[in-house]
């Protein structure tokens, strides 16, 4: 009974939307202001529905209601409570009702916080956010129904896959699809202003926070889902260029230029046509991403071909929203005009640069996740593209870009000079200089691309000291506490996300560069030594999960006598899927990781161990939460809670 | 006139480094392009001699042997098959008779050295090159019977 109700709320739900959707738009073509007052209440009610969906939908996962399809195929009465609820994002229609669920989130946060937008602005914008949604609900309607129901009732579900039996499946596709979905309020944003021939400072300023928001949550879920890849799989990897990855780096990357260029437009009223080029762009990436990830492509692209309605669904709404946006914007941007004109020397050139920096590493990504599928689904053959593209692409183009960032900051707005950023700069360029190469000499090897690393994130470091001093230098007078009082949580926000980027780039490079792995085999009680570390097996124990039956072998970790941990690597065995999983036991400390996992057992007894040391790794991570504390307090600028009287 | 001159080289220079740059990202792009051959192509000479490729099928039962961290296995996509060794640790769903897909280079004794073997997450899962690599060799062996037929 409860399933069926959630499927008549979805059903219901695409009725309101398309109301939400088509009602203000009508009033803007027909000028009927009368129309706009549905936007609204139109909006909530919709959002509620779908929301109302979503929660029934995870009661039955919650109350193991096997008669429902999805639940059956997905769950497991065994499953602990906190993965039977997150299970709903574990497959294919769970996750494409969750993502309707959180732009609901997303419209009822509009609802309430965007009071201060003009009626006409906010009500395009709610019409734009509802159509996004009817394309949604239709597909999950038409083609991908969770509701769906089975007869006779399986006695139990198949279990979820074990490798996301972790914390790291409860927060981290919440945090990246209010990333991705979060894109499509600066994207309603974009369109709305397109519709409305309005595009000036004001507009800006209502994006950027919501843009803001969007950004930190996506970095903060890359950055989980990163660490989550590490611990889990057993492999030590922190990125791999998969394309999973890919589809969500890519609209993280054209939204880091997104923000960049929103500030410009806010603080100069330039790039405008640009900035919202780019709106569009970031929200047809994530997209592209939902659809890359959640659709069964990457598996195969001829999943398509056993079930075409899905493919030729999917393909068709890419083409309306992001061809539609696009001739939208040829038709209108030429009225949204380019902005205000700037030297060729000036923070605005440098961040243009910035964009065309991060663009074109956007574009190096999507050429190398891509073509494969093209040439696969061509019959061409199947071909992969190494990790050493994206990694030598990657570093070739970010590093100018970085190298940037450091002087962006410093630059004057309209008209800097070169002499006088040389001036400015020369003590962070020296300091970063005699740091990069001070570094490796302790960690005792120096290679160009360590001594690059070390010298990138240095310098945007030491130009974030510059940017602070500077900034204290031109207040004339009071003290240093009052001084700091005037800086501003957006202009702190950036400095710390900078910062914060550095700190990553430390990780990056000192993993990079030091990383040591042993593969190795050792026999029960005996002990080893690597890197300097004593390494004693203690042998193995029998463990019993809630779903899932393990070995766990005993590693006494000592440097010199002393002990630093006691690591417990399990192999599991979970038998609903049959399915072995290896659970990787890591020693954290911020200067280095010692990850070890469990190989297999040999015939000759004992068994194949792989131990990796890792330093500075999690330093990677921390970074990110930086960047996504930076993003959080520029959000929480004065200025964005201002009433707007426009 | 001068600021406009100016444009030009501007405009000029700024091509110039994007084609640069676009053809250093095409050259890297193709050296890392991976190519995926079934046993039976690969016995056909279809793969390249040198540099890396990806090979993929079943696990023959019976094939694996061990020594240390050291793994020899045979890959077979019905037809033909391969001897594979690798150094290291195997993901966990590696199974005698399971699909697998392996990157390397193989040596002129014939023998593939992989440096990597592709982890798939799903039991009931058979990664996409093996599975196109059965395939392949069920038309080879259809093919070959036809002509048999047609002698």
């Amino acid at each position: 009974m409860m399933p069926d109700i959630g499927h008549y709320a979805l059903i219901l739900a695409l009725v309101v939307a398309v109301m939400q959707g088509v009602l203000p738009l009508a009033g803007l073509s027909k000028n009927n202001e009368k129309l706009f007052a549905f936007a609204t209440p139109m909006a909530r009610i919709q959002s509620l529905l779908v929301i109302l969906s979503f929660l029934i939908l995870d009661y039955a996962f919650y109350a193991n209601d096997f008669s429902v399809y999805y639940v059956a195929t997905t769950s497991n009465s065994n499953l602990p409570l906190m993965f039977r609820l997150a299970a709903i994002w574990g497959g294919h229609e769970g996750s494409m009702l969750f993502w309707v669920a959180i732009l609901a989130v997303w419209t009822l946060a509009v609802t309430f916080f965007a009071k201060d937008l003009p009626l006409r602005f906010r009500s395009s914008l709610l019409a734009v956010m509802g159509l996004i949604s009817v394309g949604f609900i239709m597909f999950i309607l038409f083609t991908s129904n969770p509701f769906e129901r089975i007869f006779p009732a399986p006695f139990d579900g198949r279990d979820l896959n074990p490798l996301l039996q972790d914390p790291g499946m409860v927060f981290h596709p919440p945090l990246l699809y209010m990333g991705y979905v979060g894109f499509s309020v600066a994207f309603a944003f974009a369109i709305a202003a397109l519709l409305d021939g309005r595009l000036d400072v004001t507009w800006a300023r209502w994006t950027r926070p919501w843009t803001t928001a969007a950004w930190v949550f996506l970095t903060l879920g890359i950055a989980l889902g990163s660490r989550w890849a590490y611990y889990e799989l057993g492999w030590g990897g922190w990125w791999f260029w998969d394309a999973v990855e890919n589809a969500s780096f890519m609209p993280w990357l054209i939204g880091t230029a997104l923000i960049h260029s929103l500030a410009v437009t806010e603080k100069r009223n330039a790039f405008k046509a640009w900035t919202v080029l780019l709106s569009i762009c970031a929200f047809s990436l994530s997209l592209l991403g939902t659809f890359l990830v959640r659709s069964g492509v990457l598996t195969s692209v001829h999943a398509f071909a056993t079930d075409p309605s899905r493919g030729l669904f999917i393909l068709l709404f890419l083409v309306v929203v992001i061809g539609g946006a696009l001739i939208l914007f040829a038709l209108r941007a030429p009225s949204v005009g380019l902005g205000e004109k700037f030297d060729l020397v000036s923070r605005e050139s440098l961040l243009l640069t910035n964009n065309v920096v991060l663009f074109t590493a956007t574009g190096s990504v999507l050429l190398g996740t891509l073509y494969p599928l093209l040439i696969d689904a061509l019959n061409m053959g199947k071909i992969s593209v190494g990790p050493p593209y994206f990694d030598t692409v990657f570093v070739a183009i970010m590093v100018p870009g970085i190298f940037l960032m450091g002087v962006g900051p410093i630059a004057n707005w309209k008209k800097a000079s070169v002499p006088d950023l040389a001036s400015k700069l020369k003590w962070a360029l020296a300091i970063s200089v005699v740091s990069a190469l001070l570094v490796p000499n302790i960690m005792g090897r120096l290679s160009p691309m360590i001594f690059v690393g070390l010298l990138m994130a240095f310098w945007v470091m030491s130009s974030v000291f510059t940017s602070i001093k500077m900034r204290l230098n031109s207040i004339p007078s009071g003290s240093l506490k009052q001084k700091f009082k005037t800086f501003g949580r957006a202009y702190n926000g950036m400095l710390l996300a900078h910062f914060g980027l550095a700190v990553f780039i430390i990780g990056v490079t000192m993993v990079k560069g030091y990383e040591r792995e042993h593969d190795i085999t050792m026999q029960s009680g005996e002990t080893k030594v690597i890197n300097g570390y004593d390494f004693k097996f203690d042998g193995i124990l029998p463990i019993r999960g809630p779903n899932y039956i393990a070995k766990q072998g005993q590693f006494h970790v000592s440097k010199e006598g002393k002990p630093v941990a006691l690591l417990t690597p399990e192999k599991r065995l979970y038998p609903v899927q049959g399915a072995v999983m290896t659970e990787a036991s890591i020693s954290i400390n911020p200067v280095r990781d010692i990850y070890i996992s469990l190989g297999e057992e040999l015939e000759e007894g004992g068994w194949s161990i792989r131990v990796y040391f890792k330093p500075f790794v999690q330093w990677i991570w921390l970074g990110c939460v930086l960047m996504g504390l930076g993003g959080i307090l520029t959000m929480t600028d004065k200025r964005y809670r201002l009433k707007n009287s426009a | 006139m001068k600021s406009r001159h100016k444009r030009i080289a501007i405009i000029v220079a700024g091509i110039a480094l994007l084609a640069i740059a676009a053809t250093l990202l095409l050259q890297s792009f193709q050296s890392n392009l991976v190519f995926f051959f079934s046993p039976t192509e690969v016995a056909e000479g279809k793969s390249p001699q040198q540099g890396n490729f990806r090979i993929g099928g079943l696990v023959e039962a019976g094939s694996v042997q061990r020594n240390g961290t050291q793994v020899k296995f045979t890959v077979t996509d019905t037809v033909k098959t391969m001897d594979v060794v690798y150094t290291g640790i195997l993901p966990d769903l590696f199974k005698e008779g399971k699909g697998v897909v392996a990157q390397g280079k193989q040596g002129p004794d014939g023998l593939f050295v992989a440096d990597q073997v592709l982890a798939k997450h799903d039991e009931n899962y058979m990664p996409p090159e093996a599975a196109d690599a059965l395939e392949k060799a069920q038309q080879y062996k259809q093919n070959a019977a036809a002509e048999g037929e047609v002698k």
